[in-house]
């Protein structure tokens, strides 16, 4: 009798919390999709038409390396002149992957965010990002042509961003383990290498697309045009590739910080890397190289995006502004090792030839660097006769690769 | 304990004079009514348990019942159980939670094996007076951060590091990054866990038994065997409540020194930013887990000694 009655209590509180969560828990509500045309339908929005009264603060998510205040390289800081200049505080968070990106704009606690092609469209799609009124940046006329309006920033001819910069995945390895220097991707995808146990990989479901583009050129039978527009048999190819090459992984990383000590302390050898870390470990004495591999790369192509719930939008504007400015868009950029999205940034490169030595603004040169981009069941490549594998199964099977 | 309600009844209105305030009438009605005192001591409490505790686990395994889009990882709120369905019949999945619970016992087992003489020595053997101060000691670690020892681990175990330079001259070499570091790095995490309950087992041991063990003539195997383990293996189960849980969940040191190891732990984390309701699903599995294991411990009669 007692027991029954307090069942029937703890049964009745439940049925109050379960009735709570689901009337505060769950989605933003309102999002837009991918239409089965493949097109983008972002919901309605409008883009902020003039500048009101900063805020005082700017809460930002960005990659490592693009909001340095001083703290990991005292000659890195292009933080603190914004805030002297703006008053607005600047407040980063450091994301590790794409993935993290989108999750932390979710939240709605950020106003602005670099985010790579594999994240921006889902932002857009899902609401969470705000068209960018263009003329409220100034600096914006300077940036390359060809980045303006690009299918990773933008729809149906309305910008979401500002873009920031854009580089290659490298191959980096230990100079005094690894002889001799690789020259391909095939150094990590060999069967019997005798790195064994030694070998690192980018720790998230885009990873898949490294694996497909050394396919693309080793196995060209498979037909793969582009690495993010991969039909069922060049996926399982593709898994079938990195599970092999799993049993040689030592670690994966999404942490740069734990790639550089693995990297300092031997436990990593050879993998992908960005030069920001490459710079890292060859600053604190790592025998360390990088190199763009035979077979082109993965890269990314950055925009600097503005939240749809920003609660300083003006402060993130002048952000904007202040990020692809010529000086500051040059110190990123030499300091991440990417190419800058200004093309006045190139006066402004301590080493002169940086512009020329990372082909900014070549893009004859970057047609062997795919930027990342977020696999829809429309195949990328223009393909009609084939669904392609959507990036949810990106994910599931990244999942299984690892085991 | 003094029955309660038992006394203001005989005597309504002691004290005369100053009784007639709000307050003292609040009192008093508390003081005639036992249900009243009781509901409002324990109300809040009660709250924050069914409200903080219960309210975040009905949650978990509410979204567990919903789907996201698969481009923008919203959650979608359709009731579906596809979530279920895909933890229990996708192999990766078992794998993960086998190797979980894997490590978990052997985590478990290790802390036995090592605490038991540690306990063993602080609560038995040691002069009485050091006693205190080795409790202490054996807690000591616990004042240090998590992180602070993971990140010690992951340079003790790294390549060339200092336990490859000690195993050197045996031409050996350490285990590396992987499951038998995450097992040796969470046996020392939860050691003091372990430590604590033997200690207090053996420490509440009856002197006379062992001595009537000693007096039939029993030798220190046999007294430990008949006498001693049976009397601190609840003790024992106590301080594996501590150990399994506590490395069942973890999902940290599995990415500082597990190298490619996915756990649950890591597989939820990882999963908790594109599809949450998958996550949610699997998170039950630990939970689940725990339970069964709670219900078993709660045979041996471990939870009353904890």
């Amino acid at each position: 009798m007692r027991a029954t009655r307090h069942l029937a209590a703890t049964a009745a509180a439940l049925t109050a919390v379960l009735a709570l969560a689901t009337a505060c828990g769950g989605s933003s509500g309102g999002s837009g999709s991918v239409g089965s045309d493949g097109k983008l339908h972002p919901p309605k929005m409008t883009a902020q038409r003039t500048l009101g009264p900063r805020e005082g603060a700017v809460n930002l998510v960005a990659w490592a390396g693009y909001v340095e205040d001083g703290s990991d390289d005292p000659k890195a800081d292009w933080v603190h002149p914004f805030e002297q200049q703006t008053g607005c505080t600047v407040h980063v968070k450091i994301a590790g992957t794409s993935d993290d990106m989108v999750s932390l704009m979710k939240t709605g606690q950020y106003d602005a965010v670099s985010a790579s092609g594999d994240a921006s469209l889902r932002l857009i799609a899902a609401g969470d990002a705000a068209p960018v009124n263009t003329d409220l940046v100034p600096n914006y006329k300077d940036v390359f042509d060809g980045l303006k309006l690009q299918a990773w920033n933008s729809v149906g001819g309305v910008a979401y961003g500002i873009p920031h910069g854009y580089g290659a995945n490298l191959l980096m390895y230990r100079t005094d383990k690894v002889s001799p220097a690789p020259t391909s991707w095939g150094a990590v995808f060999a069967k019997d290498s005798p790195y064994k146990g030694h070998i690192t990989a980018y720790d998230s479901p885009i990873y898949l697309a490294d694996a497909a583009l050394y396919l693309m050129r080793t196995r060209p039978e498979l037909g793969i045009k582009n690495p993010y527009a991969l039909d069922q048999k060049q996926f399982d190819a593709a898994v079938a590739l990195l599970r092999q090459q799993n049993a040689n992984i030592g670690e994966y990383w999404s942490d740069y910080l734990k790639e550089v000590s693995a990297f300092k302390s031997g436990d990593s050898v050879l993998g992908t890397t960005w030069q920001v870390i490459v710079n890292t470990a060859q600053s604190e004495k790592a025998p360390v190289k990088a190199v763009l591999p035979s077979e082109g790369a993965t890269g990314w192509s950055d925009t600097w995006m503005l939240s749809a719930k920003a609660k300083h939008p003006n402060c993130a504007y002048a952000w904007l502004n202040w990020i692809v400015s010529p000086q500051v868009n040059a110190q990123v950029a030499e300091y991440f090792g990417e190419a800058p999205a200004n093309r006045l940034a190139c006066d402004h490169t301590v080493d002169k030839g940086f512009c020329a030595a990372y082909h900014a603004g070549d893009s004859a040169y970057y047609r062997r660097v795919w930027f990342w981009t977020t696999p829809i069941p429309q195949c990328v490549d223009g393909r009609k006769d084939v669904t392609c594998v959507p990036y949810a199964k990106w994910v599931q099977a990244w999942t299984s690769i690892k085991g | 304990m003094r029955p309660a309600g038992a006394g203001p009844v005989g005597r309504p209105g002691a004290g005369g004079g100053p009784g007639r305030g709000p307050v003292r009438a609040f009192v008093r009605a508390l003081h005639r009514r036992p249900r009243l005192r009781l509901t409002l001591l324990l109300s809040a409490p009660l709250a924050w348990l069914v409200v903080a505790y219960l309210g975040a686990l009905a949650a978990l395994f509410l979204s567990a019942f919903w789907t996201t889009d698969p481009f923008t990882s919203d959650v979608v709120r359709t009731w579906t159980t596809a979530n279920f369905r895909e933890v229990l019949t996708t192999s990766v999945y078992w794998h993960v939670a086998l190797r979980t619970l894997g490590t978990a016992l052997a985590v478990t087992a290790v802390d036995i094996v090592v605490a038991f003489p540690i306990a063993f020595w602080t609560a038995r053997v040691a002069a009485a007076r050091h006693r205190n101060l080795l409790v202490v000691a054996v807690l000591t670690p616990l004042w240090a951060s998590y992180l602070v020892k993971a990140y010690a681990w992951r340079i003790i175990l790294s390549a060339g590091g200092p336990l490859d330079w000690a195993l050197k001259p045996l031409g050996l070499s350490g285990p590396g990054y992987g499951l038998p570091a995450m097992i040796t790095v969470l046996a020392y995490l939860w050691l003091p866990y372990m430590i604590l309950p033997i200690h207090a087992g053996l420490a509440n041991l009856p002197e006379d038994v062992l001595e009537a063990a000693a007096d039939l003539g029993a030798r220190s195997w046999r007294t430990f065997r008949s006498v001693v383990l049976p009397m601190v293996l609840p003790s024992v189960a106590a301080g594996s409540v501590f150990t399994f849980s506590l490395s069942l969940g973890d999902y940290i040191a599995v990415q500082i020194v597990g190298g490619k190891t996915q756990l649950i732990g890591n597989v939820v984390y990882s999963d908790i930013t594109l599809d949450l309701p998958l996550a949610a699903a699997l998170g039950t599995v630990p939970v689940a887990v725990v339970v069964l294991y709670l219900l078993a411990i709660r045979r041996t009669g471990a939870l009353d000694s904890l």
